[in-house]
C-alpha cells in the first residue's frame, strides 16, 4: 500500500485492525510485539508527555529501562489488511490509557508470567470486569518451561472456563502468531451471523 | 455535508468519512490516514505541523504512527487530522471496528496470520 496513483481513490482504501497485548509489568509484551512485527516496536515514550521518571526498575530481573507508556508493532496480513499489536501500559498509574488503547480492538492477549503471576492480576481484572474485548490468557514460557500447569494457572488467576488459556514463547514468531490466531478464533466464535432465521452463533 | 454531491465522484462517500456516520472523526490509534493528493503546493501553504502531517500521509499512516514519528501527542494529532479531512487534504480509512469486526474481516485476519512467514 505504499504506491499509487492521486488523486486517491477507493480502491486504495485499507483496513486497520487491532489486538491489544496486555500483561503485567515485564512479563514479555514488549518482546512478543517485536517478534511478529514488520517494524522495530515503536516505544512510545517519545510521544507520550507522560513523565517517565521515577518508574519502577525490577533489580530481579536485571530490567533497568521500561515502557513508560505503551508501544506497537504493525503486521501488514495483505495489501489491503493491517494489524497493529498495541502492548498496555504495566504500571498502574497509566490506568487510564487503557480505554484508548483497547477501543475499537477485536481483542486482546493478557501475557502471564508464571515467576510473578500476581503481575497481570490487574489486566485479567480489567478484561473480566471493566471491558467487553473478547481475550485470552497466554503464559509466556520463558526457556521454553511452564512452571506450573494451566489448570493450576487458571484457578490462581480465576479465569472464567470460557476464558481460552493457552502458553506461548514469546520470543518465538510461529508462537506469538499462534497466539494471535488463538483470539482471533476466540473474538470469531463470540460473532453473532446473521442467517436467513435470525442471529446464528459462529461455530 | 450538503457539498457531499459536489466532491469527485472517484473518492466513494466511505472513503471520506471512513464509514463512520458520526459528523465528528473518531480516531483510533490505528485508524489509517492518507493525503488525497500529493500537491505541493498545498503543502508548502499548511502550518508546519500540519505539513509534516500532510506530507507523511502521502503513504498510507496510522495516527499511532504519526504520533511517533513526529513526535507529537495523541490527542493534538488527533485534531490535526480532523482538520485536514475537513479540508478534504486527506482520506481516513475504515477500521475493522468500523466494519463491528465482521466474521469476513476475522476470517482474513486468522488468513493473514497463518501465512505470516514465520
Amino acid at each position: 500500500m505504499d504506491s499509487r496513483n492521486y488523486p486517491f481513490d477507493a480502491s486504495s482504501l485499507a483496513i486497520s485492525a487491532k489486538i491489544v497485548i496486555a500483561g503485567g509489568f515485564g512479563v514479555g509484551k514488549t518482546t512478543l510485539v517485536g517478534s511478529v512485527s514488520e517494524v522495530e516496536p515503536v516505544n512510545t515514550e517519545a510521544w507520550m508527555t507522560v513523565a517517565g521518571e521515577g518508574v519502577d526498575p525490577r533489580p530481579d530481573i536485571g530490567k533497568t529501562t521500561t515502557t513508560v507508556a505503551m508501544d506497537f508493532g504493525r503486521i501488514t496480513l495483505h495489501p489491503d489488511l493491517v494489524l497493529y499489536l498495541f502492548g498496555t501500559p504495566g504500571q498502574p498509574r497509566f490506568w487510564f490509557l487503557w480505554d484508548d488503547i483497547c477501543r475499537g480492538a477485536l481483542g486482546a492477549v493478557v501475557l502471564v508470567d508464571t515467576q510473578r503471576i500476581q503481575e497481570s492480576f490487574p489486566a485479567v481484572n480489567y478484561f473480566e470486569n471493566d471491558s467487553d474485548l473478547p481475550f485470552i490468557v497466554a503464559v509466556n514460557m520463558f526457556d521454553g518451561k511452564l512452571a506450573y500447569g494451566l489448570d493450576e494457572v487458571r484457578e490462581a488467576l480465576t479465569l472464567g472456563p470460557d476464558v481460552p488459556l493457552t502458553t506461548c514463547d514469546a520470543r518465538e514468531p510461529e508462537s506469538t502468531s499462534k497466539a494471535l490466531q488463538e483470539l482471533v478464533s476466540h473474538t470469531l466464535k463470540l460473532t453473532v451471523s446473521y442467517g436467513p432465521d435470525g442471529p446464528l452463533k459462529g461455530s | 455535508m450538503a457539498n457531499m454531491a459536489m466532491r469527485s465522484k472517484r473518492i466513494r462517500l466511505y472513503a471520506l468519512t471512513g464509514g463512520r456516520t458520526r459528523p465528528r472523526h473518531h480516531l483510533l490509534l490505528e485508524t489509517l490516514i492518507s493525503a488525497v493528493h500529493d500537491d505541493h503546493q498545498v503543502s508548502t501553504s499548511l502550518m508546519p505541523e500540519l505539513r509534516a502531517l500532510y506530507e507523511l500521509a502521502r503513504q498510507t499512516i496510522s495516527i499511532a504512527e504519526l504520533s511517533a514519528q513526529l513526535t507529537i501527542p495523541l490527542g493534538v494529532i488527533r485534531v490535526l487530522i480532523s482538520d485536514l479531512a475537513a479540508q478534504e487534504l486527506v482520506v481516513i480509512h475504515p477500521t475493522g471496528f468500523t466494519y463491528q469486526y465482521d466474521r469476513i474481516i476475522l476470517e482474513r485476519i486468522l488468513d493473514g496470520l497463518k501465512k505470516l512467514p514465520v
